[in-house]
């Protein structure tokens, strides 16, 4: 497969801060390719380099083939955005914003309508096209926005957190409509995401992106996978001290132990089996179990585990009693 | 390597789209519609309709004979178009961060055509705004000279519409999206209206407060109205024609280039 997003050594700074810290990084034709970080990381500063936005400070990007800053015109020709905020009028109808963004396109009449046509379709949104945009719900209003981002039949989509503020039936709706665009008609999406979810179930591959810079770009399932087999959460009594880090890292069925303040978290090979094994040689150790968890890792011990500090999760679901979970641990 | 794609600098479909876009907002929200003609009417109404049942000849500069509401409203609807002009050029800001304009910078269009189109739709619409204005001022009784002067007059609207969607485009580009912007904005529209002598003749000023008001591009606009809509400039029409013409050129070359400019930076 060739390569429809190539970055090298990208660098963005805003008067002295860097945004965008040297990353590196393609992206294959035909791929949904995520950006998975914290507000801050520096995804939608890389979103807007790669749309012809803004310019990089060092370093270069090409999208389909074209530099983003000599040959702009031609990047966005080949390319869509859908911007983290609504950028509709909201005054005109759904029909007006996609025809008047299909003439700046330079499309005919007859292109526009047929255009038009195919993306209502596409989107699922017949009979809401006449509606004034301010008088359609949140999620039609961002569907309307992909529509809009994909009339010029683009290569690539990007797509700037495009469930941001969407509850959760809404945004897995709009996945289904990603995914579709992505196999139907074969576009690359690129999107920026906050939300773990988002990434594990939507993206083929991630990028986990902090502090501007790149941290690993893995499929979800490998990302995941390197973390370690299972993982065990383990809270100690009576203190962590240097000597019980030597002696777990003594067991060979142990990959990796990092301690995130009070608590362990233990990277092993096997199952359910370890637990007892765990509670049978910290007893000979003669150190007492506060707590003890066993679970498969999720995308989110992932980014944990690559840059050392949890996303920030918003959404009401399972992840979010982890993370409570993991919070009274800590505490 | 493939071939630099240029964008052609004037581009008429995406100018006709801009400028159809302005349109179709302006007269869907009928509420600013309103809004923007209710200060030039109460203006007209409390203002002027009063003062002119004073004898004229108490103004000294105002044609014996001429009632005041006469003398107004070219002023009035000088103010109508530096209003809207002004903010048609500044809200490429909100537009900009916030609007459909966002989206068209990612277009392939050449950023020239682009503003072209917008800011054409914003004078048309001020224009509009202006001709309700010299509607509502003939209801009151204003007597407007003739037929070719309202069509003369129609220059002037278009040269001061060009003039302060230029300046308002400076604004907006130079200053940003900072926190007091429209206090900066009315700081300075503001003053251009009240030293235009859209109220009383430029004669009954002192003399220092008089060569500001020279300075103030509105009052060439205002006279150039007030000589083709009710006659009683108080300079010739031609000076008024040409000051506005380099200024309008100067300010509306000047925004558009700037806004050019705001290409990725």
């Amino acid at each position: 497969m060739s390569e429809i997003v190539e970055i090298e050594n990208l660098t963005r700074e805003f008067d002295g801060l860097v945004a965008v810290d040297h990353i590196n990084l393609s992206i294959k034709e035909g791929e949904i390719f995520g950006f998975l970080g914290p507000n801050g990381a520096g995804k939608t500063t890389t979103t807007k380099v790669l749309c012809t936005l803004l310019n990089p400070t060092s370093g270069w990007a090409k999208v389909c083939g074209y530099d983003v800053v000599r040959d702009r015109n031609s990047v966005r020709e080949c390319m869509g955005i859908v911007f983290q905020d609504s950028c509709s009028d909201k005054f005109l109808t759904g029909r007006e914003n996609l025809d008047f963004h299909a003439r700046m396109y330079h499309m005919d009449r007859k292109t526009r309508e047929e255009r038009i046509t195919e993306v209502l379709d596409l989107l699922e949104l017949k009979g809401k096209e006449n509606i004034k945009i301010s008088d359609c719900s949140g999620g039609i209003q961002r569907r309307f926005e992909v529509a809009r981002g994909f009339m010029n039949h683009p290569k690539v989509l990007f797509l700037d957190e495009p469930t941001l503020g969407l509850d959760i039936q809404t945004r897995r709706n709009l996945w289904e409509y990603i995914r579709m665009l992505n196999q139907k008609e074969g576009t690359t999406i690129v999107l920026t995401t906050h939300y773990i979810e988002e990434a594990e179930r939507l993206c083929h591959r991630v990028a986990v992106i902090d502090h501007g810079k790149i941290a690993v770009v893995d499929s979800p399932n490998k990302l995941k996978k390197a973390v370690g087999v299972n993982l065990i959460s383990l809270q100690v009594a009576s203190g962590i001290s240097d000597g019980l880090l030597d002696l777990l890292n003594g067991l060979d069925w142990i990959k990796e132990v990092t301690m995130y303040n009070s608590s362990l978290e233990l990277s092993i090979e096997g199952g359910e089996e370890r637990v007892p094994q765990l509670v049978d040689f910290t007893d000979e150790c003669g150190m007492v179990i506060a707590s003890i968890d066993l679970h498969e890792p999720s995308l989110e011990d992932a980014f944990l585990h690559y840059t050392g500090r949890a996303i920030r999760e918003e959404e009401g679901s399972v992840k979010k009693l982890r993370k409570v979970r993991r919070a009274r641990r800590r505490s | 390597m493939p071939a630099l794609r240029a964008t052609k600098l004037i581009d008429p479909l995406p100018i006709y789209t801009m400028w159809l876009r302005q349109i179709k907002r302006f007269l869907r929200v009928k509420a600013r519609l309103a809004s923007s003609i209710l200060m030039p009417f109460l203006f007209l109404a409390f203002l002027g309709l009063p003062l002119s049942f004073m004898p004229a000849r108490e103004i000294p500069g105002m044609p014996a004979g001429m009632s005041f509401l006469d003398f107004l409203a070219p002023g009035i609807v000088g103010m109508t178009l530096l209003f809207a002009a002004t903010m048609s050029g500044a809200s490429v800001i909100w537009d900009k961060e916030f609007g459909f304009l966002k989206e068209v910078l990612v277009a392939p269009v050449n950023r020239f055509s682009i503003i072209l189109g917008r800011s054409l739709g914003g004078m048309t619409t001020a224009i509009i705004q202006a001709l309700i204005i010299i509607g509502i001022a003939v209801a009151m009784g204003v007597k407007l000279t003739g037929v070719s002067g309202f069509f003369l007059s129609i220059v002037f609207m278009i040269l001061t519409c060009a003039t302060f969607t230029g300046f308002g485009l400076i604004l907006a580009t130079r200053l940003g999206d900072t926190e007091g912007f429209m206090s900066i904005m009315n700081l300075i529209v503001m003053p251009i209206f009240f030293l235009s002598g859209a109220f009383f003749p430029l004669q009954t000023m002192p003399a220092g407060i008089r060569y500001i008001m020279y300075l103030d591009p509105l009052t060439y606009g205002v006279d150039g109205l007030r000589g083709t809509l009710v006659g009683g400039a108080a300079f010739p029409l031609w000076l008024d024609f040409v000051v506005l013409f380099v200024l309008s050129i100067i300010l509306a070359g000047l925004g558009a280039y700037f806004f050019s400019k705001m290409e990725a930076d």
